[in-house]
């Protein structure tokens, strides 16, 4: 016979705190959501035609003749997966707040943080989602190569630093009054030091450039990405209690 | 209101009297620079308005971290009042940086690194500020705050890391230059005394502020609990 168990409302309440369970429910809060999302397919489809529109739109707004086409590629392909992500992401805060599941989760006995890393690596996985299907579409709608290895770390870093950040802010901006509005304002100022650096090095690695140059702007992603996830697992407990 | 204590009056006019003082020390001791003339003077409050415009915003996280740790809404006043007052003042390094900017690097703005951080981090405080207005209940608008300060002030040691990581025509003001660096300047004794001046008396002057700030904050506090209350 099940019953409900309450957790005590002090952040770091946790009835097993072993790590397996830890870990167990990280994993049902991603399947939970990437189940979801096989069903209705409305996040992923969502998201990939706002990116190829962003791309279509590109086309109009900058003249991409083949040389600086090569000079751009970087600049568009970030612009196009934060805008993107950012609709990935207030989308998957948005349905846990609306249909309860966010209040269900918290009375589960587990540790906050759970939550945190489950909504964090649900979210990396839809973007790494549109990012793989934009990739060859972008290589053959502009005929640039882009399956290049470094390239694809550095989206890869990038997007994890991304998605860290986003999932942290995306449940505050959830329950403010401006919403949706909110995500995109609170997240761009604080997100842009991993577009300037996943920029530089796409670009580095797309021209072919010396290891070395582009290696600082792969370390200050790294960095950026640690430092993040560890402040946002620290205080996503304070962003979701009541 | 509650009446202004002695020591926030005396502050008042030696805040006055210091930012006087730092203006004739700009004009009437320091130095004229060799090449870059009059305009270098803009330097001293450049610098002066843009680190304690750094360590306001520092003082805005601790405040947070302290709120999240404490829950006493005090420190979710001295926060607020810190970062209004810091966007300010980082505000005049900004464009006092760009009025420098004009005649020494022919433009006011360049997209170079340093500049563009200093423009996010502004952003992320302007952020802030809109975050605080879309949230109506007092404690979950302090809770998010707090953690949006952490957040974005741990851009400012990126902010830092800019100024070495990347090859950038900001001129290093502290430690050697990069060949590349325009505008760059080697400081006489006398430069350096003007420099500390100007920072000590703007110091002065964020205390001032700050302290009037805290005091209104209180007062909106107050205002706030009696609407509560009248609500209910």
């Amino acid at each position: 016979m099940t019953h409900l168990q309450t957790t005590e409302l002090r952040p770091s309440a946790s009835i097993h705190p072993s790590s397996s369970s830890f870990l167990k429910a990280i994993g049902a809060i991603v399947w939970k959501d990437l189940v979801a999302e096989l069903r209705s397919r409305e996040l992923l489809s969502a998201m990939l035609v706002f990116a190829l529109l962003v791309i279509l739109i590109f086309n109009f707004a900058l003249e991409l003749d083949p040389s600086t086409r090569k000079v751009a590629t970087p600049g568009i392909l970030w612009a196009t997966f934060a805008f993107a992500g950012t609709l990935g992401l207030n989308r998957s805060m948005a349905v846990e707040k609306d249909r309860g599941c966010l209040d269900g989760l918290l009375l589960a006995p587990v540790d906050r943080s759970a939550i945190y890393f489950g909504k964090t690596i649900s979210n990396l996985a839809f973007m790494l989602i549109v990012e793989v299907v934009v990739l060859p579409v972008y290589s053959v709608l502009y005929n640039t190569n882009l399956f290049n290895p470094g390239l694809i770390i550095v989206i890869l870093l990038g997007s994890v630093g991304y998605v860290a950040v986003g999932t942290l802010l995306s449940s505050m901006a959830v329950q403010t009054r401006t919403r949706d509005v909110m995500l995109p304002i609170l997240l761009f100022p604080v997100v842009i030091p991993i577009l300037i650096a996943a920029v530089k090095a796409s670009s580095g690695f797309l021209q072919g450039v010396a290891l070395e140059e582009v290696m600082p702007y792969i370390n200050l992603l790294i960095v950026y990405d640690v430092i993040f996830t560890a402040v946002a697992y620290m205080v996503f407990d304070y962003v979701v209690e009541e | 209101m509650k009446p202004q204590p002695l020591t926030l009056k005396v502050l008042n006019v030696v805040s006055v009297l210091l930012f006087l003082g730092a203006l004739g020390m700009v004009f009437l001791y320091a130095p004229l620079e060799a090449t870059m003339n009059y305009v270098q003077k803009i330097f001293y409050f450049h610098i002066a308005n843009a680190w304690i415009g750094m360590l306001g915003f520092i003082a805005a996280a601790v405040a947070g971290i302290l709120y999240l740790v404490k829950h006493d809404q005090k420190w979710d006043i001295i926060e607020l009042a810190a970062v209004e007052i810091s966007l300010v003042f980082f505000l005049i390094a900004i464009l006092a940086g760009s009025i420098w900017a004009r005649p020494t690097w022919g433009a006011y703005w360049t997209w170079e690194p340093r500049l563009t951080t200093a423009a996010i981090l502004e952003m992320v405080y302007v952020a802030y500020l809109l975050l605080r207005q879309g949230i109506d209940d007092p404690d979950r608008r302090a809770r998010f705050s707090a953690v949006y300060t952490l957040v974005g002030a741990i851009s400012v040691p990126i902010t830092f890391m800019s100024i070495r990581l990347f090859r950038t025509i900001h001129p290093v003001v502290i430690g050697s230059n990069p060949a590349a660096t325009t505008g760059s300047f080697d400081m006489t004794a006398k430069m350096l005394v003007t420099m500390f001046f100007a920072l000590f008396s703007f110091s002065i002057i964020f205390i001032d502020l700050f302290w009037h700030r805290i005091r209104l904050g209180q007062l909106a506090q107050n205002v706030e609990q009696l609407k509560l209350e009248e609500l209910q």
